[in-house]
């Protein structure tokens, strides 16, 4: 059949990570450093809630926004951690992980030749998102020398008379950056004189290392033209069970509800009856993941020290940014070398957008002990280079 | 620094110094200051080993004892509580609430000796009044470790 494919489907290109997957699956006995989910498993009390909603027949389809009482959780849970409220029968939808929610989110507001502005370094679905919505991607490259932070000067310079919406993907996968209130303010300024709207991405939200994590919703006026994407995965280790959310003004919501029920019709049944129970009684968990993360990125920050490999101290997720510019190769050569010399996999920079070159995402969701033998491997593979040269 | 520096050794006491400060984020000359005064305060009374005897060719025997008694005046339960951990098979004595008292566990080379430790010795005690003995068949978990299963990582080697 001729033209049997999708153009735009066709033209995206395919992420950068499967490369690596291929090769280390072939490996048997090969570490990896290149996960981007928690090592913990659910806690038992959330996997059991799930279970126990297995026993009671709850196997059928929920509204399409998500239970009720799920929604209501998710509202007393911002409220709590932002001091936001939002409505619980308008503005929240329940969706298949936080992925679902970016591609619908941005689907809900662009029209055919709006930009959408996507710092990089940042998670691979933006871009191919934004293009399959019929917009615009406009990348602005984060830098090194502001800790990866988005500067109100960048986003200023990238705002054209078409942009429509920010993706404001903090803290950060790969670089680990977050931005503080103060930075948060920056921007936000910049984006009521422009009047554009934010899809912020908090997936990491409960993973930061400095002070409490700072929503943009927070931020005077900015509400009202945020949509905030959140989910379960990394707070409570629950990747697999597929389920996320988005809030926002009810306008927003609505069509996104729409888009939802079209393609989805409801997420996991299973996963929002344990997802109840992990925002009633999962902070303890959080905590004593967040302490556990928090220790094995102390570790990495002090072997980088001592390696004398470069890397700027990132504040949020599971995931450190070291430079390897120094070894003059790009950073898919240098994972590649890695990957064949030493056996570990580490996820080359450029994965996450074209400014990640000389770069890799090395994440912590690892046991120290894991961490110590291939940061090891790391640090005799730095040496052997450095004496090559 | 305290509560995490506890929870950490709690785990593993083997863990060494200068690692201890990198995660904890502080110096090891603290880290040093710190564990000698949990020592001195009693907060930190031993670092013990987890050992699966199960997995070893050498015979041990647990069980777990249930113990009603007589408390005595002015000593409550601790004075028959001492005469009963001083044996050095037993390796813990709780007071408990519920329908006992005590509740005693112990470690002997054979059924027959725990079962003559209990009739010679427990049951003998004059504010003794009853004895239930329950042997352990099986440890699946253990302070807080489980000792049936390894951990496996069972998560896709490279994800985004």
């Amino acid at each position: 059949m001729k033209d049997m494919l999708s153009k735009q489907a066709v033209g995206l290109k395919p992420s950068g990570i499967r490369k690596f997957f291929d090769i280390v699956s072939e490996m048997e006995d090969a570490l990896s450093l290149g996960v981007g989910e928690p090592d913990f498993d659910t806690p038992w009390h959330i996997r059991d809630e799930g279970i126990y909603s297995l026993e009671k027949g709850r196997t059928f389809y929920t509204s399409n926004s998500g239970l009720m009482e799920l929604r209501q959780e998710i509202c007393n849970y911002i409220e709590r951690k932002q001091g936001v409220t939002y409505d619980p029968k308008h503005e929240v939808l329940i969706t298949v992980g936080g992925s679902e929610a970016i591609d619908i989110g941005l689907r809900a507001v662009v029209n055919p030749g709006d930009e959408v502005l996507i710092p990089q370094p940042s998670f691979v679905s933006y871009e191919p998102c934004a293009i399959m919505a019929g917009a615009t991607p406009v990348i602005i490259e984060l830098k090194a020398e502001n800790e990866f932070r988005l500067t109100a000067e960048e986003l200023e310079n990238a705002i054209t008379e078409k942009t429509k919406i920010l993706v404001l993907p903090f803290p950060n996968n790969p670089t680990g950056a977050i931005m503080e209130r103060k930075d948060l303010e920056e921007i936000a300024e910049v984006i009521r004189k422009h009047d554009i709207l934010v899809m912020s991405d908090e997936i990491y939200a409960e993973l930061t290392y400095k002070e409490k994590h700072v929503s943009i919703i927070e931020i005077e006026g900015m509400r009202e033209r945020t949509i905030l994407i959140n989910g379960f995965s990394k707070a409570y280790a629950m990747t697999g069970w597929r389920l996320g959310y988005a809030c926002g003004p009810r306008e927003i919501i609505e069509q996104m509800v729409k888009l939802h029920q079209f393609a989805i019709m409801c997420a996991p049944t299973t996963s929002q009856y344990a997802a109840v129970e992990a925002l009633r009684n999962g902070d303890g968990d959080v905590e004593e993941m967040k302490t556990a993360y928090n220790q094995r990125r102390r570790f990495l920050m002090n072997a980088f020290k001592e390696m004398k490999l470069e890397c700027f101290e990132p504040f949020g997720a599971f995931y450190v940014f070291p430079c390897i510019k120094e070894f003059g190769m790009t950073s898919e050569e240098f994972a590649e070398r890695f990957l064949t010399e030493e056996k570990v996999a580490v996820v080359p920079g450029t994965a996450f957008g074209d400014c990640g070159e000389g770069y890799l995402r090395i994440s912590y969701a690892y046991s120290l002990d894991n961490l110590k033998l291939a940061i090891g491997k790391l640090a005799d593979f730095v040496e052997k280079l450095r004496k090559q040269k | 620094m305290r509560e995490e520096l506890l929870s950490i050794i709690e785990r593993n006491s083997r863990i060494d110094l200068k690692e201890l400060a990198v995660i904890l984020g502080v110096e090891e000359i603290d880290v040093v200051n710190e564990l000698q005064a949990l020592e001195e305060e009693g907060i930190v009374c031993g670092y013990h080993t987890m050992i699966d005897w199960e997995k070893t060719s050498i015979e041990k025997v647990s069980a777990l004892i249930e113990v009603r008694v007589t408390p005595q005046r002015g000593q409550g339960f601790d004075n028959i509580a001492e005469r009963i951990y001083k044996y050095p098979e037993v390796t813990s004595v709780y007071l408990i609430s519920g329908g006992f008292d005590l509740l005693v566990t112990l470690e002997g080379k054979s059924l027959k000796e725990i079962s003559g430790f209990v009739s010679d010795k427990l049951s003998t005690l004059e504010s003794v009044l009853s004895t239930a003995t329950h042997f352990i068949l099986k440890k699946y978990k253990d302070h807080g470790t489980i000792l049936t299963k390894k951990y496996e990582d069972k998560r896709e080697k490279v994800s985004p």
